[in-house]
């Protein structure tokens, strides 16, 4: 579905990302794994056109999006949950989700109900504004805004980020219940434990390269993974 | 002394005696080398009256000024927050009642009826070519820059261009400047007026195609650049503009439309009811837009650029829009001026004047369409109260301090200006609270990254 290959990302002088490739299926969940300045963000920046590769290719369904700009990708199926969740602070829960639509013709009402359906929290505070919602909620708020464009790949930038280990274990449940829906889900996580046990498969980056990636599971249970995300060893 | 200083009531008291003091002084009648302090001329003996001695007095009024800043201050720190949740109580039913459709549109119909009868009510011939020249045109430019600035949060200092090329498209089509008119056939400024709209929205798109993905100060500063070039073109364009000769002998509109027939000669009303034509236009348009698909994409950029990319939304494509919206009006108020006053020069339209602009609407309210209207009148007929006569010593050339001092006063005590927009003032309220909180990050989370 999503395929990347051989992506260089510069910013200016700096090389962030060293040529990385990987793919992700139809209704796969797909983690990216790695530590603060490992290049995750700057991967996701890249999907989702806010930062166009130097060189490389990133293919949607077979589509050539690598020059695609940032707006144009909610059309084309892929929606991004930013870093930060970046919800629109002055505008309820209700416009939040809206704003999410903008580009569908037609009533969106229908999309709304189902999405208060799967976060009811924020069918509770419907009419509040974005800033007064709890970091939590922000973050529902923000994965169901970007549900709202009926995206085929959702793109997710540190879910868990500011979370409380509560509320972290839910919003990883609900991912999971949007891939049962039928919506792809790519997410980048340093909370590699979380990350995959929902995933299928995953991918660890270092240094702005992937250096390897393997089904979760395996994952998992791979030494050098454990060694240095899951903190069981306290050698780096 | 340092002791009876340490009382925060004396130190403020003070203070604003200081800084009332020093406005005086730089204001007022103007001074020379002999008499460095003519502000101060006359006597308490030559006025019998109380009142009299205050319209001579100016350091009186002045001293009065800081008391009563003073007293306000000091009732407001100490009762602020009561009298502000008394007063939510008691508004609670007439905001409701003001808040239902039929009593908006009541008011507003009330209000186009005022409007309409006004050059009827005001006879005076100053007020009746003030109400034209200097409130319907800031009405027009206030509401026009209140699309860019108010609606998607984009920060334009050289607004006063649009107005310029709007005032040289009407001496243009009709043949006034040395540059021949379209196919040498010279236009009624009647006509001018969708010729400018039309000219001043494409320089917008233009302008704004490339600057506009720019932000904040660097927009800021690109849109002052933008504002002096086309000044000083129109200034040195000898060939094309008369450069400062400014252009003379535009003609006065008309319309011979069959047996519609109208020419606007000297007097202002007539000119009136064509601003005020424009005017309801402009407001139906843009407080349409205001709520529609597009206000929302501006409403969406304003708060978060990012996240508005994010949900599709192209920010350059609705940046651009409002800039070429914006500049609609300028554009027709440029027409107006123009073929009003029959003659225009380049050192007119000045970085001030865009700067001017800018204080109406954020004194009105940035965002607020009824406050933006609101703040362009009332400074506008209280400026031209003040240069109709002399009150109180008062000289045209201080108009910017004594802005400048309410422009400060409004930011310390409703930074959303006179009639807020709702969402525009939690927007404050709100990057005012993130700066607090971002403090308290620094001081909470300092030692966790």
């Amino acid at each position: 579905m999503l395929d990347v290959k051989d992506a260089v990302v510069r910013y200016g002088a700096i090389t962030a990302l060293h040529g990385i490739s990987f793919n992700v299926e139809q209704g796969e969940i797909v983690a990216l794994l790695g530590a603060n300045g490992a290049g995750k963000s700057t991967t996701l920046r890249m999907l989702s056109g806010l930062h166009a590769p130097a060189s490389g290719q990133i293919l949607f369904e077979g589509e050539d999006v690598t020059r695609t700009k940032a707006h144009e990708f909610s059309k084309l199926g892929i929606s991004h949950v930013p870093e930060g969740r970046r919800i629109f602070p002055q505008m309820s829960v209700e416009e939040n989700l809206e704003m999410g639509a903008f580009n569908r013709r037609g009533s969106t009402s229908d999309d709304r109900d189902h999405m208060y359906e799967t976060f009811p929290i924020l069918k509770e505070r419907r009419k509040q504004l974005g800033a007064n919602l709890s970091g939590g909620e922000q973050q529902m708020l923000a994965i169901a805004r970007a549900l709202m464009a009926r995206p085929r790949l959702l793109l997710l930038d540190e879910p868990s980020m500011g979370l409380a280990p509560m509320i972290v274990e839910t919003i990883f449940g609900i991912i999971g219940e949007i891939r049962t829906a039928g919506t792809t889900v790519l997410v980048v996580e340093q909370n590699a434990s979380q990350a995959l046990r929902l995933a299928d498969r995953g991918y660890v980056m270092e240094n702005g390269r992937i250096v390897f990636g393997d089904l979760a599971k395996n994952l998992l249970h791979d030494e050098r993974v454990r060694a240095v995300y899951l903190g069981e060893s306290v050698e780096s | 002394m340092t002791e009876l200083l340490a009382k925060p009531p004396l130190r403020r008291l003070l203070i604003t005696i200081a800084v009332v003091a020093v406005i005086e002084l730089m204001t007022g009648p103007p001074g020379s080398n002999t008499a460095p302090t003519a502000g101060f001329k006359g006597s308490f003996a030559e006025h019998a009256s109380f009142f009299g001695l205050f319209r001579t007095q100016r350091w009186v009024l002045f001293l009065f000024l800081a008391l009563v800043g003073w007293g306000i201050v000091m009732v407001w720190m100490t009762n602020g927050p009561r009298v502000r949740v008394t007063l939510n109580k008691w508004l609670v039913v007439p905001r409701k009642f003001t808040s239902t459709r039929p009593v908006r549109w009541g008011v507003l119909g009330a209000l186009l009826v005022v409007a309409v009868l006004l050059p009827h009510i005001i006879n005076s011939p100053f007020w009746q070519a003030a109400m034209v020249e200097q409130i319907a045109v800031y009405v027009l430019l206030a509401i026009g820059l209140n699309v860019v600035v108010g609606f998607a949060g984009l920060l334009d200092l050289g607004y006063v261009a649009f107005y310029l090329i709007g005032a040289y498209t009407a001496a243009w089509v009709t043949g006034a400047l040395p540059l021949p008119p379209l196919f040498n056939h010279a236009l009624n400024p009647f006509w001018a007026i969708p010729i400018a709209i039309a000219l001043v929205m494409i320089t917008g798109i233009l302008l704004g195609a490339p600057t506009l993905r720019l932000r904040g100060d660097y927009l800021a500063i690109v849109t002052l650049g933008f504002g002096e070039i086309v000044t000083i073109f129109a200034n040195n364009l000898y060939g094309i503009t008369d450069g400062s000769l400014g252009s003379k002998l535009i003609p006065h509109p008309s319309i011979h439309l069959g047996p519609l027939k109208y020419v606007w000669g000297l007097k202002p009303v007539p000119y009136y009811y064509l601003a005020l034509g424009f005017v309801v236009l402009f407001l139906i348009v843009f407080s349409l837009l205001e709520h529609s698909r597009v206000g929302r994409a501006w409403t969406a950029i304003r708060e978060d650029e990012v996240a508005a990319e994010s949900v599709g939304i192209n920010p350059l494509k609705y940046k651009v829009m409002a800039f070429a919206i914006g500049a609609a009006s300028a554009g027709f108020a440029g027409v107006l001026t123009a073929s009003q006053s029959n003659f225009i020069f380049p050192s007119s339209f000045t970085l001030t004047f865009s700067i001017n602009i800018l204080v109406l609407v954020i004194l009105g309210g940035m965002g607020s369409i009824a406050g933006v209207v609101l703040g362009a009148i009332l400074i506008q007929t209280v400026t031209e109260w003040l240069n109709n006569g002399q009150h109180w010593g008062y000289q045209p050339s201080d108009l910017y301090i004594y802005l400048g001092a309410l422009l400060i006063v409004m930011m310390i005590f409703r930074p959303a200006g006179l009639i807020p927009s709702k969402r525009r003032k939690r927007e404050i309220l709100l990057s005012e609270a993130d700066h607090e909180n971002s403090h308290m990050d620094e001081v909470l989370l300092g030692d966790d990254t």
